[in-house]
């Protein structure tokens, strides 16, 4: 017997926000300091200290949900999640319980099959980040001992938590990727994975398909990356499945990610839940929020994604694809719009082409990140204007690309300098055409034959004489004139 | 003048530096003789910083030899502070093991303001461990006496603060009251203590007990002392984002005492059973007094406070168990020494760190919180909150303050209750229901009952604590209670 | 509501406390007496009554989003018990 299963999962993302103070002290929200150097008696909970909320950390969350197309709670307030651990100062974190600032919105993921999937957001709300854990070795149990550095503690976090919407490993993938593209649009945090600035957990269940019942779900913690996350939905999916089909019971419980392994492991059962005593934080009055603020926050968020994708397939006529992988990371997208900005949108199509196919794969082999884009958009419409005005061919200006990438020069100059320039003069062209017309007969005689391939040969050698600066069509043209003249000969 | 400042005024104090008459240096060793003299008897300091308040009056000397006349009110005024009050330079202890020997990287809101009025910390004075207890006795370092009758208590947990003015060795000091913590100790030892509306002085760098009702306030002998210090402390703070940010009004203090106009309602249920007949006597007394002075007295009711002794435990200890949670060990005070991993550290940490009292209310705090009763306990007690506020807001449609006894009984022997919190802790029902709505109230001085004293509270409207010092004031002028001392001998005697 | 011995434990344990049998023997008895007498609270009308979770009413206090100087490495970590290349040090975490 074989039941066909269907996998259900939903997310709670962690996001960093871009602020440039903490959430609830003044000390910088900063990567990579000292250990222990941005921390004050609010943000190591000396006592006495007291929290006061960062304007724009209530700004950053609206901004996030509004990006999420959430509704936004009037009347917000923050509540203590009470546990104890190395990594968190007061003993209690400082989070939104019954009323998340933001609720209710959702994100559209496009599947590689074309189909649109609405994955709904439950809620956003605003917390406090722990600080860092340094461990002796690489296993937290193993390790005698740990270090902790604070300087993390206290930075402005948003949770978003989706409804269990999620259909596969690829349907998460696809969302996470979504959500981070929206977020870093939305200029409310960097959203780099490999510095902690978004992580998530995991919720997986998995039951026969068509039934309407949830089947017991686990949480997995400790996923730190897109691609892990992939994996551990396919571990967990795998894992319940071979329970069930076994006859057995899944547990509910939390279990860790571990990734080298790519296996999870018990973290705690549904009965060591922890208790978080949730109630409602004494030292913070309610936020209210009015819709004149909202509406002053929605002004400020730019054109996101979805939108930009449509526009560039109506108003530039890319195709979805091309329109895909230029609005993938903002950095792209507005690259792509400054350099259609200088060359016009008749050179739209053109402008992407190089873009994706020359200036990714340049990128790709120098490992870069979208944010060390290794050319400006001011020196490719400079190589593209030379391509337009003839001074260039196509082959030269892939020549032309690569030295633009290499030495940052434009490319006028590096046509100058290297003597790049197009040969367009008909005597000069002739003349080598009739010389490899001359001292090629046996190939003349494959085109006296009819074979029409052996011109183009003849086209290949001017090309080869001439290190590429021939025009190609000028370059066939004299290539026929001088075949034919043989002929009568 | 040396000896002599115990039975000067801050106010006078002042006015002397001011003159030229007294110099600062002559008022510290003034004051550090008398504390000399009695702490043996009365043990109210858990650290006297002989140094430090030595060199501050030199200075406040020097500028005022350099003819500086920018002096803040409190100028050359010795003030003892509360030792949850954070300070640079002086440890702060909470009278807990947990913080032995912490010394504080920053000053409280109201040090800062203290040290800019001109003040001169001359230490940090006992309490109850983290501020729970109504006796004094459950401080981790010494039990402090009551100035009147050694053998009591002065009350709690302000207890060092209260016998230190009571006993003459500052004119002034710094409290917190979370449910009674000034105005309880205050009476014990015949003290003026205000605690001011919630909101109107900064809590920052104060150490939390319960978020919601904590507050700092002055002691003093005199009304006037104590207004002085509350414009000191009191006004906006940004780093308190429970600070309403409000500046209190000047206060003036002369002419006839007068209450002509103001409408007092007494609250029947403060007055009737638990309420000790001599101290119900005087209270009396006091308000026939008042009367005289002008004022209309009626009865009034406030039905919750039956209930508002149960509330407060349950969101007073549900605060004060999270609010506790930071004392692990691992980034100040005191840590155990342990084998094991973390959280055996912190068990044992916790376990030996902190008192008995402390460790009782943190286990409660923590069970009301916990899952399954979350709703049975914290949240209806915050709705009996509610009705104890909608009782106050009712009562001050028609009144303009409400007069109570501060405390159903006088001070108790040392001991007397340590085994039994229970009915300590029914001695604040006076004092609790104003904490819960964040009312001003004052505890002052209304006569004596067996040689020990007796404090009248008086109640106040949100942000009238000026309007409420003025009554306070006129009462004082015509009763003069305050100007009775404990008299303490080297023998320690009475 | 008198608590047993059991529950004294479980709270002990979530608020990181270890006791002694007497006090754990003491505590059920006090915290049973207190619990009791809180109880009354549940002799209270109080539907439809809202919570106060605030002594006087504010809202929206904020901050404005610039960096002051934080404390000096060396005066946090001169405050700790054990400290260690520039980090606060405890002991082995053995749970997750
Ligand atoms: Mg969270
Ligand atoms: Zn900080």
């Amino acid at each position: 017997m074989s039941t066909k299963w269907e996998t259900v999962i939903g997310l709670e993302v962690h996001v960093e926000l871009a602020t440039e103070t903490k959430v609830w002290c003044s000390c910088k929200n900063e990567f990579g300091a000292e250990p222990n150097t941005n921390v004050c008696p609010v943000c190591l909970a000396l006592p006495g200290s007291l929290p006061v909320l960062n304007a724009r950390a209530l700004e950053y969350t609206i901004k996030a949900g509004l990006a999420l197309n959430c509704k936004i709670q009037r009347r917000s307030k923050f509540d203590r999640k009470n546990y104890f651990y190395a990594d968190l100062p007061s003993g209690y974190q400082i989070s939104q319980f019954d009323l998340p600032l933001c609720y209710d919105g959702y994100v559209d993921i496009t599947l590689k099959d074309g189909t649109t999937r609405r994955i709904r957001i439950q809620r956003i709300h605003l917390e406090t980040d722990a600080g860092k854990l340094v461990h002796a070795g690489d296993d937290v149990a193993a390790a005698d001992f740990s270090l902790v550095d604070f300087n993390r503690a206290g930075v402005p976090l948003i949770e978003i938590v989706t409804e269990p919407d999620l259909r596969s490993a690829e349907e998460a993938g696809l969302f996470l990727e979504k959500l981070r593209s929206i977020l870093k649009y939305s200029g409310v945090s960097d959203v780099k994975m490999e510095e902690g600035s978004m992580r998530c957990d995991v919720n997986v269940s998995v039951r026969p398909a068509g039934s309407t019942e949830f089947g017991v779900r686990s949480e997995l913690k400790n996923v730190n990356s897109f691609s892990a996350a992939v994996r551990g939905i396919e571990y967990e999916q795998k894992r319940h499945i071979r329970i069930l089909e076994e006859g057995g019971q899944v547990e509910q419980e939390t279990r860790s990610w571990r990734d080298a392994q790519g296996i999870s492991v018990l973290l705690r059962s549904k009965e060591d839940a922890e208790d978080y005593r949730y109630f409602p934080e004494p030292d913070l009055p309610p936020v209210e929020v009015t819709t004149e603020e909202i509406e002053r926050i929605r002004a400020t968020l730019p054109e996101l994604p979805d939108a930009l994708m449509q526009r560039l397939m109506t108003e530039y006529g890319l195709s979805a694809y091309d329109a895909s992988v230029i609005v993938a990371e903002r950095e792209y997208a507005q690259w792509f719009l400054q350099a259609v900005e200088l060359a016009g949108a008749d050179q739209a199509k053109a402008v992407a082409n190089w873009q994706i196919n020359e200036l990714y794969r340049v990128m790709n082999e120098k490992e870069l990140g979208p944010d060390q884009i290794p050319l400006t958009p001011e020196q490719l419409v400079g190589m593209l204007k030379l391509m337009e005005k003839g001074t260039i061919t196509g082959k030269i200006a892939k020549t032309v690309f690569d030295k633009m990438v290499e030495t940052g020069k434009d490319a006028e100059t590096i046509v100058k300098d290297e003597g790049l320039t197009q040969v367009a003069d008909e005597g000069e062209l002739l003349a080598i055409a009739r010389e490899v017309v001359a001292a090629n007969p046996k190939v003349f005689e494959d085109w006296k034959s009819g074979k029409q391939s052996a011109a183009q040969w003849f086209v290949g050698q001017i090309m080869k004489r001439t290190r590429g600066r021939a025009n190609p069509q000028l370059a066939l043209k004299l290539v026929t004139q001088a075949l034919e003249e043989q002929a009568q000969k | 003048m040396s000896g002599m400042t115990h039975i000067l005024s801050a106010a006078r104090l002042n006015r002397l530096f001011l003159a030229g008459e007294l110099s600062a240096v002559e008022i510290a060793e003034s004051a550090l003789s008398r504390i000399a003299k009695v702490e043996p008897q009365v043990g109210a300091f858990l650290h006297v910083a002989a140094e430090h308040v030595l060199d501050r009056a030199k200075k406040l000397d020097a500028r005022r030899r350099a003819g500086d006349n920018e002096f803040g009110p409190l100028a050359g005024v010795p003030i003892a502070v509360k030792d949850n009050i954070c300070t640079c330079g002086m440890e702060t202890t909470c009278a807990s093991r947990m913080l032995k020997g912490y010394v504080s990287p920053y000053d409280a809101t109201v040090v800062e303001r203290l040290r800019a009025s001109g003040a001169m910390i001359i230490g940090k004075t006992n309490m109850d461990e983290f501020a729970m207890g109504s006796s004094g006795e459950a401080s981790a370092f010494q039990t402090t006496r009551n100035p009147w009758d050694l053998e009591r208590v002065p009350g709690g947990s302000s207890s060092g603060s209260a016998a230190a003015v009571a006993a003459g060795e500052v004119p002034l000091a710094l409290g917190t009251d979370t449910g009674g913590s000034i105005r309880q100790p205050a009476a014990f030892t015949g003290v003026v203590g205000l605690k001011p509306t919630y909101g109107y002085v900064s809590r920052y760098g104060v150490v939390s007990f319960a978020s919601s009702l904590d507050q700092v306030g002055p002691l003093g002998h005199d009304v006037e002392d104590v207004a002085r210090l509350f414009e000191v402390i009191a006004g906006p703070d940004r780093r308190d984002a429970t600070n309403a940010g409000r500046t209190p009004p000047e206060l003036k203090f002369g002419g006839d005492p007068s209450l002509a106009g103001v409408r007092l309602g007494v609250p029947r249920e403060l007055f009737g059973q638990g309420i000790d007949s001599g101290v119900k006597a005087r209270v009396e007394e006091a308000i026939r007094q008042l009367e005289d002075l002008g004022a209309t007295v009626e009865e009034c009711s406030l039905p919750s406070t039956e209930y508002a002794l149960s509330a407060y435990y349950v969101i007073a200890l549900a605060e004060a168990s999270s609010n506790l949670a930071r004392y692990d060990g691992v980034r100040y005070g005191f840590r155990a020494a342990q084998t094991g991993g973390l959280t055996e550290m912190y068990s044992k940490t916790r376990g030996e760190g902190f008192g008995a009292e402390v460790k009782r209310r943190i286990m409660l705090g923590t069970y009301v919180l916990s899952s399954g009763h979350y709703d049975a306990y914290y949240r209806k007690a915050q709705q009996v909150r509610t009705l104890v506020v909608r009782d106050f807001e009712r009562a001050f449609e028609r009144f303009d303050a409400l007069v109570t006894p501060t405390t159903p009984f006088t001070a108790w022997r040392i001991g007397e209750k340590i085994d039994d919190p229970m009915a300590m802790y029914l001695g604040d029902i006076c004092t609790i229901p104003v904490n819960l709505a964040g009312l001003p109230a004052i505890s002052v001085p209304c006569g004596f009952v067996d040689g020990l004293p007796v404090g009248m509270q008086l109640i106040g409207k949100h942000f009238a604590d000026a309007q409420l010092l003025q009554m306070a004031w006129a009462y004082q002028k015509v009763t003069k209670h305050h100007e009775s001392r404990p008299v303490l001998t080297e023998e320690g005697g009475r | 509501m008198a608590l047993t011995r059991d529950e004294i434990a479980r709270v002990a344990h979530m608020a990181r406390l270890s006791l002694s049998e007497e006090e754990i023997e003491g505590f059920a008895e006090q915290l049973s007496r207190i619990l009791e007498h809180v109880e009354r609270i549940n002799q209270v009308d109080v539907t439809d009554v809202p919570p106060t979770y605030h002594a006087v009413t504010l809202q929206n206090v904020l901050r404005e989003d610039e960096p002051q100087p934080s404390l000096e490495r060396e005066t946090v970590l001169a405050l700790a018990p054990e400290s260690e290349a520039g980090c606060y040090k405890v002991p082995k975490i053995t749970e997750g």
